[in-house]
């Protein structure tokens, strides 16, 4: 175990979490927003992978894959959240329970649609490579990972805090109803949000596809981690989604390679201690 | 007789045809018969936490694992609970199953609502951790094979219909106990606690301790249902501790009728119906499933077993509108 085992798994950890990061802060948004626990939300994953396949199947195009994945889990939540889970007004076992229903749903689908074969997602050969730096090779695709999380954090964040729509949106966490009195769609933001979560896990299926892969399963596979990084930093905040990741992803990473014997349990029992002790997270709200 | 003796005889009948015809059905059926039965039991925990004390546990998986990987870690490395000793086993298991959820209680039980939910897909996923990656004890992604069922005072459980009977006769006491128990004042208590926990604290309840108490004894139940899963499956695998397990579990729970305890053999009926009888027949099984559970979700918060009163208001609500003739009464003038 010399400097070059440490850093090579800091960096597949850190790589890990920026996946971990696009599929936990759609879950995090979502429940800040609405307090819905979304338990379809690995199906989100899942299917964006597979809504990628098609679409490279089809037009060769890995670079489109990505947003029409995205676009097309979007409507499919947007679907659900206005048809089903409006309906239940505000009822969080209900909710819970439905969005399950619906995770079965969708498994059968991407059955039928998809076939139980597991598939890989290629990459465009400039990503395939790998580059030295300091005599470690470090796959492109690893560090495109990272750029694309940073990305997308940096946008989400500058939404967040300085527009007018971001505004509206954590007013809308921190008090609905207050919301609703300065006029503000709160029903609208709702909507949106969930689409923006469902397709922030759609866009983590597709570029995850290409290191884990897209097969039936892993939708119930993905849940429980995307779960441990918002618990542990805190449901409903976007800073706190992006520590968790981070943490679930090293923890993994090393909990694999260090303690392979008892690797999960290094990462779900810090999540019910947290959980006990901080209810709300480690940098969640009250 | 008052309706809940109404309701007392009705489940007692069903379930004693239910004991009479399946042995006589094939042994398909009677391995589904059960499975159900024995899983039932799991569900009925779940209930006991969701119906009776308002607590949402998406973990419930963990004790029946703890109660599976028990008796068969028994049974292949040290031949225990194969002959008279199973009941011993039995009796383990449930301590055992109550003695992680007294562990893990003290965690869950600072949690409410969502969080409740959330901290029990932790701890569920820690056991489950822990069996997918300890290959030494628990066989990892294989799991453990148990070759043959306990034999004892010259009952042979390899007989499928003898099993039935034993895995039907323990639902059945299963069910005694868990009904008794939320007749008792303690169940009482805990619907008290279900409807506001705060009036209850307030009339110098104990609260934490009363859905404590509750925990242990559904992780108990877990434990047994475990032990007859293992035994009806013949083999124990993360399957049994994978979350998913858990999320039937409550959905079961949900589907046949929150709080009302019996509710959870239909829910699991209709579950493994569906599973393993339909999914022979149909590739499109898991519409029916996913479909059956959105609208009985959106549609019957009740669950299956609000059917009936579901179809008596209906009936008491036509009639009325039908005594009524289509002539409105006007509305009386305000008085003063």
């Amino acid at each position: 175990m010399n400097a070059q085992f440490w850093l090579i798994q800091t960096f597949n950890g850190l790589s890990y979490g920026a996946l971990l990061f696009l599929v936990g802060s759609g879950l995090s948004l979502i429940f800040g927003v609405m307090r819905i626990v979304n338990l379809a939300h690995g199906s989100y994953f899942l299917l964006g992978g597979y809504v990628a396949l098609s679409v490279i199947w089809s037009t060769g195009s890995w670079v489109l894959a990505i947003p029409a994945a995205a676009i097309a889990i979007a409507l499919l939540g947007l679907v659900m959240e206005r048809v089903f889970l409006r309906p239940l007004g505000f009822d969080p076992l209900r909710q819970v329970l439905l969005t399950v229903g619906f995770a079965f749903l969708f498994q059968q689908a991407a059955l039928d649609i998809w076939t139980g074969n597991p598939f890989d997602i290629d990459p465009p050969a400039a990503l395939s490579r790998s580059i030295v730096v300091g005599g470690l090779h470090l796959p492109v695709y690893r560090i495109f990972m990272i750029g694309v999380a940073l990305a997308i954090g940096l946008l989400l964040w500058l939404t967040m805090e300085k527009t007018r729509l971001g505004a509206a949106v954590r007013a809308t966490v921190d008090d609905a109803q207050m919301a609703r009195g300065v006029g503000i769609n709160t029903s609208l933001i709702s909507t949106l949000i969930f689409a923006l979560g469902a397709a922030l896990a759609a866009v983590g299926g597709v570029i995850g596809g290409a290191f884990l892969g897209v097969y039936p399963g892993l939708d119930f596979e993905m849940l429980p981690i995307a779960f441990a990084v918002v618990i542990i930093g805190g449901m409903g905040s976007l800073g706190g989604a992006a520590i968790g990741a981070l943490i679930v992803g090293l923890a993994d990473n090393f909990g694999k390679a260090l303690f392979p014997e008892v690797s999960y349990f290094t990462l779900y029992a810090p999540m019910a201690l947290i959980l006990a002790v901080r209810p709300t997270g480690l940098f969640g709200r009250e | 007789m008052s309706r809940a003796q109404v309701k007392i005889v009705a489940v007692a009948a069903v379930l004693a045809a239910v004991a009479l015809i399946v042995p006589h059905t094939s042994s398909f059926i009677i391995l589904l018969a059960t499975r159900a039965f024995a899983f039932s039991i799991l569900v009925m925990s779940v209930d006991l936490l969701l119906g009776f004390t308002g607590l949402a546990s998406l973990g419930q998986a963990a004790y029946l694992g703890i109660g599976a990987y028990l008796t068969a870690i028994l049974a292949t490395r040290y031949h225990i609970g194969l002959g008279g000793d199973f009941w011993l086993v039995l009796a383990l298991a449930m301590l055992g199953a109550a003695a992680l959820a007294a562990l893990f209680g003290l965690f869950a039980m600072r949690a409410s609502g969502v969080y409740f939910l959330m901290i029990t897909l932790a701890l569920g996923q820690c056991v489950w951790g822990l069996a997918y990656r300890w290959n030494s004890l628990t066989g990892g992604d294989n799991g453990i094979n148990l070759s043959q069922r306990p034999r004892f005072f010259g009952i042979d459980l390899a007989n499928e219909v003898t099993f039935f009977y034993l895995v039907f006769a323990l639902f059945t006491a299963s069910l005694v106990v868990l009904y008794t128990l939320v007749r008792s004042p303690f169940g009482r208590s805990l619907v008290g606690i279900r409807e506001r926990e705060l009036r209850m604290k307030v009339l110098g309840y104990n609260t934490w301790l009363h859905k404590y108490l509750a925990f242990i004894i559904a992780g108990a139940f877990g434990g047994l249902s475990g032990v007859l899963w293992v035994h009806t499956a013949g083999i124990v695998s993360t399957d049994a501790v994978v979350l998913t397990t858990s999320v039937d579990a409550l959905l079961m729970a949900v589907l046949g009728g929150a709080g009302t305890l019996v509710g959870g053999v239909i829910g699991a009926a209709v579950v493994f119906f569906i599973r393993e009888y339909l999914s022979t027949l149909v590739h499109w099984w898991q519409y029916a499933l996913g479909g059956i559970y959105v609208l009985v979700i959106l549609y019957l918060p009740g669950g299956l077993m609000s059917i009936p009163q579901r179809l008596r208001e209906w009936r008491a609500t036509s009639g009325a509108a039908a005594a009524k003739g289509v002539v409105m009464p006007a509305p009386a003038g305000r008085a003063g």
